[in-house]
């Protein structure tokens, strides 16, 4: 009787070109190391906006516009047409680029302090326009690429470098929801406020932008996910640390759900 | 629209926009220059794929002109003063990006909310970068209704031939006032050779960024000189203006749009009394004739520079001077228009001083002094 590791052995280099790749670099990311800090929720992001981008096999109609801000480098990461935005001004970036290419897809990427303070009007009133683009809004609750000043996110009580004594909102202004906001307009189909904390919220995330590109695709309007992603240098906290405090408190005022769907 | 029609300002460089192949405009309303979105508005409307959008303030419309250059359009925004102080931001990351954009300013009385009255308060901001950081809009400024056609249809094709921001500076009159035009023949956008910039997806080629970042400074040095490289070859290129009865003339007043048309006014007035007195004026203000202005600063005796401002374009005129004749201020602000026949007071009061027939100019030489109101 032959050895039956020999027979499984040769089975095995029979069958080596058919091995099935389940995990590669998606298309839409260039190959370039990302530059953000260790437990950044950007990498994670950007990932899944590539993984979605490739599978709705859009990445050559695809135009991305990124923010001032932590994410400006993003073209450096993406493989598709990318144009950088003034500070806040993405969604009247795009606004111009849809109108005059409505056969192609276009998405902004902005952080909190980027679409929800110096972007809120700009925002609002694509939004309201029901404009066809899908908006990524990563909320860290915190100002990242200049160090950590006090967002419109950031939450009641948390210390920055500019409420060093923790946020006061008769003070300060109360956190902004933003999401909640654009909600209201009626031009918003789709907004969901997920996490990349977990790899469930991981798997949440990426089929909420899926869903937020198919809306554009399907000609609705306005789309828009919320990502809760920590942000432990600004935090000054470990990793884990900064993934415990998106679950355990930031949550609380930006709860996890799917505040609008008209879809 | 054949042969001369009679249109107003804003009409006619809304109708030279269409014909120069404008499919894209947005803007904010703002008085003295509605009737030009409200011309587009209505234009569009008719037109399959032309965008017309009424954006929530002057910031939002710029950086949709930025998104529209970047899809490849040939797009325009239009306001007035204050207006254009808040587009400051987009024209700054134009030039940074070296997008095509044309942006009109129907200039009114400043500073602040000013008022709604013509005015030439912006020149500064027009020419010497209303924004941050080192970059220069090619200014254009039209006189006439006939102009306004003519260097509307010039803008879009300085602002494609050169990827930089291009700007019509206009102000409240020239936009009411109907003049007779000749409108040049219609150009169609699909016949324009395709921009190697544009992102319109990557089909076929290597993804693409537009982006004014360059946290290496050596890049950033290096795009200052590339812009410094551009702007050379446009100041070589396009400077232009009109000398109107020159030849013999001791004294030169120097004024540009509406201004100027109100002093040929004082110059006809003061011709009429025998008074040997021409005109210069800038048909662009950036890149500023210098060159010419310097040639007849040698032979003239005084220039005027009347401007409705408290005085800008006078400090290149003297840069343009150097101290070869006198140069004087005469100026009428916040929204005030000067009549020819003031004009032909100031001009002629300065002809009277020249002290002919006792050699050079008697007084203070060649110092700047300002005539004040008439």
């Amino acid at each position: 009787m032959p050895f039956p590791y020999r027979t499984g052995f040769t089975q095995f280099l029979r069958g080596a070109s058919k091995v099935k790749k389940v995990f590669t670099r998606p298309m839409s990311l260039k190959d370039t190391p990302f530059h953000y800090c260790p437990g950044c929720g950007h990498s994670i992001i950007h990932r899944l906006v590539a993984e979605v981008i490739d599978e709705l096999g859009i990445r050559e109609k695809t135009i991305g516009v990124p923010p001032a801000g932590c994410a400006v480098l993003a073209y450096n990461y993406f493989d598709v047409d990318m144009a950088e935005a003034p500070h806040g001004r993405a969604a009247a970036v795009a606004t111009g680029i849809k109108r005059v290419l409505p056969d192609k897809l276009v998405f902004t990427y902005q952080g909190d302090g980027d679409i929800a303070a110096i972007g809120t009007a700009e925002t609002i009133h694509a939004a309201n326009r029901g404009e066809r683009i899908t908006a990524v809004f990563v909320n860290n609750a915190v100002y990242g690429m200049t160090g950590g000043q006090m967002a419109p996110t950031t939450i009641t009580g948390q210390v920055t470098t500019t409420s060093p004594g923790g946020r006061v909102p008769l003070r300060d202004g109360y956190p902004l929801d933003l999401s909640e906001m654009l909600g209201i307009a009626a031009g918003s189909v789709y907004i969901e406020r997920t996490s990349v904390t977990t790899p469930k919220g991981i798997m949440k995330t990426r089929k909420a932008l899926k869903k937020a590109f198919m809306v554009q695709m399907e000609d609705k309007g306005f789309a828009l996910v919320e990502i809760l992603s920590p942000c432990p240098t600004n935090w000054k906290m470990s990793p884990a640390q900064a993934v415990r405090w998106v679950d355990e408190v930031m949550t609380k005022t930006f709860p996890l759900k799917v505040i609008k769907d008209v879809a | 629209m054949a042969g001369k029609v009679l249109m107003r300002g804003t009409h006619v460089l809304g109708e030279a926009a269409i014909r120069a192949g404008c499919r894209a405009y947005f803007g904010y309303p703002i008085t003295p220059q509605n009737e030009l979105p409200e011309y587009m508005a209505a234009a569009f409307a008719k037109m399959e794929g032309a965008v017309f959008l009424q954006a929530e303030s002057e910031l939002a419309s710029i950086n949709m002109v930025m998104g529209a250059s970047i899809a490849g359009a040939r797009v325009m925004t239009s306001s007035s003063s204050p207006g254009i102080s808040l587009k400051q931001e987009g024209i700054s990351y134009l030039a940074a990006m070296e997008l095509p954009a044309v942006i009109v300013n129907m200039m009114r009385g400043g500073p602040g909310l000013g008022n709604i009255a013509p005015s030439q308060g912006d020149y500064f901001q027009a020419t010497k970068g209303g924004g941050h950081g080192d970059y220069r809009v090619i200014v254009l400024a039209p006189a006439y209704g006939q102009e306004i056609a003519d260097m509307t249809r010039a803008a879009f094709d300085m602002a494609d031939k050169y990827r930089t921001p291009v700007m019509i500076l206009g102000d409240g009159m020239m936009g009411q006032m109907m003049e007779p035009v000749v409108f040049p023949e219609p150009l169609d956008p699909a016949s324009f050779p395709k921009k190697d910039f544009v992102l319109d997806g990557c089909q076929g080629r290597p993804s693409r960024i537009v982006r004014s970042l360059w946290l290496d400074t050596n890049l950033e040095e290096e795009l200052n000189w590339r812009l410094v490289r551009k702007y050379e070859i446009i100041t070589e290129e396009i400077p232009d203006e009109e000398i109107y009865l020159a030849d013999d003339a001791e004294v030169i007043v120097v004024a540009y749009g509406t201004a100027a048309r109100i002093a040929k006014g004082g110059v006809h007035r003061a011709r009429e009394a025998g008074q040997k007195i021409g005109l210069f004026r800038p048909k662009t203000l950036w890149p500023f004739p210098y060159e010419p202005l310097k040639r007849l600063s040698r032979k003239i005796r005084h220039m005027v520079v009347f401007e409705m401002s408290t005085g800008q374009m006078v400090e290149d005129v003297r840069l343009a001077v150097e101290g070869r004749c006198d140069v004087s201020f005469y100026g009428r602000p916040g929204g005030v228009v000067a009549t020819p026949e003031e004009i032909a007071r100031v001009l002629s009061g300065v002809y009277r001083r020249l002290d002919h027939g006792r050699g050079a100019a008697a007084e203070s030489g060649h110092t700047f002094r300002s005539v004040g109101s008439a």
